[in-house]
């Protein structure tokens, strides 16, 4: 039953992206399309539940002295190895990312759930935690994503929807869009959520 | 100070573990990237060229082409593609700076004629949806057959011939400006490129 409270808490609850507001820095920059969304926020799912189970092996082992210099090391391993064998074995997914993969390290989310979760917890509820906080992670990229691609360049994942007439806004897939979508669907969520008290 | 020690141990460990596991995922990654890279490679130079059946990425000639800003040589490679031992076409790769964010990298496939066979834009940096259409079929295929003497090399708002994108002009003006200068050093080299470094 806790494991389950751990996965889902990401989700929504508690998501990333619209919440608690980490990890804007990928966020902001690579929703340009919600096939980028997807990639990046899988990557970071993957970074982030493998940095999860290390921390929470080796909570025991770590002094608390040098815990953030330890899970920064651990979450850069990660990240270097998941740069490798995309370059290796996902050639197209590694270039279209890019720059962000590498920056995947700094993204404070990963951080933040070693030092709040992953180092105070069993293995299995981190693995619950970081598959949750992931993939919440990972629905908020594809949410903006999908709606700059959208109004950016009339399609989602690519598949034209308004047909060849539309016109679009170019605004939308430029940085300023970034800001704009994410701020007008929060103020939207903040709403709803007001609503309902 | 037994503090500080024990701190100074574990963090050393994890380190230790850290770079072990990174080399061996170096060790096992490092064939299949550079077979990545070598498919990349080839890919983009049997768009560019016509049909061959030697491996052009092994048969090339490399030229110095001025120096760069830090006063290094700026090295050109002229990859050669042949059919039946006959040279069907030469392929080199251009930089164009001045794109809207970064360098444009673009292969160029010329024909023994001097025609352009065609272009493959092989990394880029512009803005999705905008710039980045210069990937598409529809602005590379422009550049087919054209050469120094059967085009005007400038984008259509400059005067020139060739579409410019909606909304987007900078990067297909820096491609077309990028595409003629590697056309123009070609063409001054051609003697060297064609029959110079036998393998």
């Amino acid at each position: 039953m806790s494991l389950y409270r751990d996965f889902t808490r990401g989700l929504w609850k508690e998501n990333a992206v619209f919440k608690l507001l980490l990890g804007m820095c990928p966020t902001l920059a690579v929703t340009t399309s919600a096939e980028n969304a997807i990639g990046m926020g899988l990557a970071t799912t993957f970074v982030l539940v493998c940095s999860n189970i290390a921390v929470a092996m080796m909570r025991k082992l770590i002094p608390s002295g040098v815990r953030i210099p330890a899970f920064i090391i651990i979450i850069a391993s990660f990240v270097t190895v998941v740069q490798l064998v995309m370059e290796a074995w996902v050639y197209d997914l590694y270039k279209a990312l890019g720059i962000f993969i590498p920056l995947i390290v700094v993204n404070c989310l990963i951080l933040g759930r070693a030092e709040a979760f992953a180092s105070k917890n069993p293995v299995t509820n981190s693995i619950a935690d970081g598959l949750g906080m992931g993939l919440g992670f990972t629905l908020g990229l594809f949410i903006l994503g999908a709606v700059r691609e959208l109004f950016g360049s009339g399609a989602i994942l690519g598949i034209s929807l308004f047909g060849g007439g539309y016109q679009p806004v170019l605004l939308m897939i430029l940085p300023p869009g970034a800001f704009i979508t994410l701020g007008l669907l929060l103020a939207l969520m903040n709403r709803c959520e007001a609503g309902k008290h | 100070m037994k503090e500080i020690s024990r701190l100074l141990v574990s963090l050393t460990l994890i380190a230790a573990c850290a770079g072990l596991i990174l080399s061996l995922v170096e060790n096992v990654t490092r064939e299949p990237i550079k077979e990545q890279r070598r498919l990349q490679m080839l890919k983009a130079l049997s768009a560019v060229l016509p049909e061959f059946d030697n491996s052009p990425d092994t048969d090339s000639v490399t030229l110095q082409n001025g120096v760069d800003k830090k006063g290094k040589p700026v090295e050109v490679v002229f990859y050669r593609g042949r059919k039946a031992q006959q040279l069907v076409g030469t392929a080199f790769k251009v930089v164009a700076p001045d794109g809207y964010s970064g360098n444009i990298e673009v292969m160029v496939g010329i024909e023994p004629n001097d025609n352009l066979h065609g272009i493959e834009i092989l990394s880029h940096a512009e803005t999705p949806g905008l710039g980045a259409r210069i990937i598409e079929p529809a602005f590379k295929d422009q550049f087919k057959g054209k050469s120094l003497d059967n085009a005007d090399w400038r984008v259509k708002k400059d005067g020139g011939q060739f579409d410019q994108i909606t909304g987007a002009t900078i990067s297909p003006r820096a491609i077309v400006k990028a595409v003629k200068k590697g056309l123009e050093f070609y063409r001054e080299h051609k003697a060297q490129i064609v029959q110079g470094g036998k393998q």
